[in-house]
């Protein structure tokens, strides 16, 4: 009723209502925001060579995101996304330091990851458990067993092939490596997934109206499964990256990745409600991410008080989500 | 008491009969939900299912479109005995239902909601392999049938949510119309409406009929039973109490019937025919 009135009342209230509906346009005025206080504040952010570095920055987060994205759609959450990855890390370097062939200790290492993908989806789809539940669950036994496994330390990875995601391609002064590139390649065929195929479409569906997607015939604990197990894969492929970004295992990395792949999540318009929301805004929520730290690192300021800013961003952007909602 | 005869109405049974119900029983432990009902929808018409609650309609409903199977009994498609196992059976088979409680995905568009489950794919290498969605086909597919049923609606592509209640009621109406084959069942589709936007979805019933889909219409809505209905199949105890025009009975034949206040033979025999 309210929207049938606009349509007919008023031209310049609706085209404001569809740059509101479109949901990346708030999160690019946020990144531009941000972007402008940061380049007012320090001259030295809008160069070159620091944007080409903000990107490299944003590679792990970015691609944890993905999978994210793809749960939080689903109107799940994964607590695990960073404890997955750092497994895959360290896999990596122990095969690969005690002999193993470094392709097929990178791709053990993704098998464990997906490993865990399908344990956290089983649990989720076939027993119908909390995803919050479950993925905190799996986050504290592999954070134990990671410890176990590391003997507690951090260990060098010196491997060509694994640390090949580092390497630098240039590009008229702009400087990408190929984790960078590998980052983009996966917003790019997920977002495909997600918006032109029937699976995306059940993704929304599922996140949306879980009933009514049962009801039109929808598989729910497959597709639940499938998303659980897809994200998982991303985010081994995700330790492949931070390994190029940091050639070290540490069993105590990425402590920030739930709050930094949320948070980037959020901003970027995915409703923590599932169903509604989408890759680009995420890409855009992780640059916000990964710009606001770098940015507040030029600006000579603790990364605690880095942590504490995104903690409040990420709790704005859900209240904001939650008002847009009320609306409605 | 028994004031139809299940065998002789079974009989009667001939061409013109879509969907048929012979006899059927389901207890649920030591409560009897449907005790020996017979059921008939004949083609081209809107059948209205009414009953006090507990009369055994949903359970009936949920036979039909096989959301639970029957102790006993047998239930006819054209005529063929079939035996659905769950839903998607009965869908497959050209049933789809329509649920009071607007089983719709409201953060997606209209055209996605008609199709939701049922997705198109593009012709080619693009569909087969790489599994794009033909939106646009889908969307051209959703808009035509929505001005065969006259529904009108804002845009195909905006958000169910952006909707009045009556018109998301339209999309999931309008999707069954779409994708039946045999039949349509409404169980209380405008029970959660208000008038003029039950108004809407009953026009959109009617637009049905007139494409020669029968349909089911559950509905606790005497008026808007005694509106659109061709027949009304009354519900009591477990079994059909009764068949009934709207052109030969008031409404308060109807419900004297639903509540055992009247007898019904004679409501039912000059139907039985």
């Amino acid at each position: 009723m309210n929207s049938a009135s606009a349509l007919a009342s008023g031209r310049p209230s609706t085209i404001a209502k569809r740059l509101i509906a479109t949901p990346s346009v708030g999160p690019l005025l946020v990144l531009l925001a941000f972007g402008v206080i940061f380049s007012l504040t320090n001259p030295r952010f809008l160069a070159t060579q620091n944007l080409s570095i903000i990107l490299q920055q944003t590679v792990i987060i970015g691609t944890l995101a993905i999978g994210q994205t793809l749960i939080i759609l689903t109107a799940g959450i994964d607590l695990a996304v960073g404890a997955i990855c750092v497994l895959g890390t360290i896999l990596a370097g122990k095969l690969a330091n005690s002999g193993y062939d470094p392709v097929l200790a990178m791709a053990l290492a993704v098998l464990a990851c997906t490993a865990a993908g399908v344990a956290a989806g089983s649990l989720i789809a076939g027993l119908r458990l909390p995803p919050f539940i479950v993925t905190l669950g799996i986050l504290g036994i592999i954070t134990a067993a990671l410890r176990l496994i590391s003997a507690g330390g951090a260990f060098p990875v010196t491997d060509a092939f694994l640390g090949w995601t580092g390497s630098t391609i240039r590009l008229n002064g702009f400087i990408l490596t190929y984790g960078v590139i590998i980052m983009l390649l996966l917003y790019g065929v997920v977002w495909f997934l997600l918006n032109q195929t029937q699976w995306g479409r059940h993704v929304y569906a599922v996140g949306n109206n879980p009933e009514a997607a049962r009801l039109v015939g929808i598989p729910v604990g497959r597709l639940l499964l499938s998303v659980y197990v897809l994200a998982a894969f991303i985010y081994g492929i995700a330790a492949w990256l931070a390994l190029g970004r940091i050639p070290n295992a540490d069993p105590n990395a990425l402590q920030t990745a739930n709050l930094d792949s949320i948070t980037a999540v959020v901003i970027g318009g995915t409703s923590l409600f599932g169903g509604r929301g989408g890759l680009i805004g995420t890409l855009i929520g992780a640059l916000i991410v990964g710009v606001l730290r770098n940015g507040l690192t030029l600006a000579g300021i603790d990364p605690l008080w880095q942590d504490l800013i995104t903690g409040i961003l990420v709790i704005v952007a859900v209240a904001l989500d939650q008002l847009t909602r009320g609306r409605r | 008491m028994a004031p139809v005869e299940p065998r002789a109405q079974a009989a009667t049974a001939s061409a013109g009969v879509i969907l048929e119900a012979r006899n059927v029983v389901k207890r649920y432990g030591h409560v009897t939900a449907l005790d020996g009902v017979d059921f008939e929808l004949r083609a081209g018409e809107i059948l209205a299912v009414v009953g006090d609650n507990g009369a055994g309609k949903s359970s009936l409903i949920k036979a039909l479109t096989g959301a639970l199977v029957p102790d006993s009994g047998e239930i006819l498609l054209d005529g063929q005995p079939v035996h659905f196992k769950g839903p998607l059976e009965a869908r497959k088979l050209g049933i789809e239902t329509v649920y009071q409680d607007l089983a719709v995905a409201a953060a997606l568009d209209i055209a996605s909601n008609l199709f939701l489950g049922r997705e198109r794919r593009r012709p080619g290498f693009l569909g087969n392999v790489l599994r794009m969605l033909d939106k646009k086909g889908m969307r051209a597919e959703a808009e035509r049938s929505m001005a065969d049923l006259k529904f009108r609606l804002p845009s195909i592509n905006s958000a169910v949510e952006s909707l009045s209640g009556g018109q998301r009621q339209g999309v999931a109406v309008a999707r069954a119309a779409l994708f039946a084959k045999k039949l349509a069942i409404m169980d209380e589709p405008t029970a959660a409406l208000g008038v003029r936007e039950t108004g809407q979805v009953l026009d959109l019933i009617r637009a049905i009929r007139q494409r020669g889909l029968p349909v089911v219409l559950i509905s606790h809505n005497m008026p808007n039973v005694f509106e659109i209905a061709d027949r009304i199949h009354i519900m009591r105890l477990g079994r059909r109490a009764a068949v009934v025009s709207p052109k030969t009975h008031t409404m308060a034949d109807v419900v004297a019937i639903m509540t055992g206040a009247a007898k019904v033979e004679q409501a039912t025999r000059s139907q039985a025919g």
